[in-house]
């Protein structure tokens, strides 16, 4: 899993019926810092994150897994809100 | 499966219900020579391995098996604790055959 943070939001009407109701986020991998790295993924929330939050994004066919999920066309899924980060050494 | 060295914690009081109960850890995953290589990843741990520790992990779907393997979205979860550093050996050192230092 990976340590992200949301950029913004998808909204898309035409798509998968396996993916409706589902909230679509951008977010961008970041360091354990909490500096960002580049590049965004499309990830579907399944635990009502917000704006700017640190989240855990699971990826590829483990993302299915998460509750909600059985079987829906989905490959990064927010599993997590991080409260706290604490690596002693970093 | 690769090896990585335990290097932090996470605390996520929200998280997915198939999540919950899970400890959460920071792993830097390690070369041959265990320096680290690539970015630290969280693993989900099933073993009980704490920081500092060496361990290996797994990743892709297969990560969720020791858990309810159908209910566990992870992608990377610790599955060892390697007993120490001087028990990873690899190349003129191994004792084993076939495998050569690359």
């Amino acid at each position: 899993m990976i340590i992200a943070r949301i950029l913004g939001t998808v909204v898309s009407t035409q798509k998968d019926e396996r993916l409706l109701g589902k909230k679509l986020l951008i977010v961008r991998p970041v360091n354990v810092d909490g500096s960002d790295t580049t590049g965004y993924v499309v990830a579907v929330d399944t635990v009502g994150a917000g704006f700017h939050e640190r989240v855990l994004v699971v990826a590829g066919s483990s993302a299915r897994l998460a509750q909600g999920m059985k079987d829906a066309p989905v490959d990064a899924a927010i599993v997590g809100i991080i409260d706290t980060v604490d690596v002693p050494n970093g | 499966m690769q090896l990585a060295r335990v290097i932090g914690t996470v605390v996520a009081t929200v998280k997915n219900d198939s999540l919950e109960g899970r400890k959460l850890l920071v792993v830097q995953t390690l070369n041959k020579d265990l320096q680290p290589s690539g970015k630290p990843l969280v693993a989900v741990d099933s073993v009980g391995a704490g920081v500092g520790e060496l361990v290996f992990w797994c990743r892709g779907k297969e990560a969720s098996f020791p858990f309810k393997r159908e209910d566990t979205p992870t992608d990377c979860t610790i599955i060892g604790i390697v007993d120490s550093d001087a028990h990873v050996t690899n190349g003129p050192r191994a004792r084993w055959t076939g495998r050569t230092n690359e």
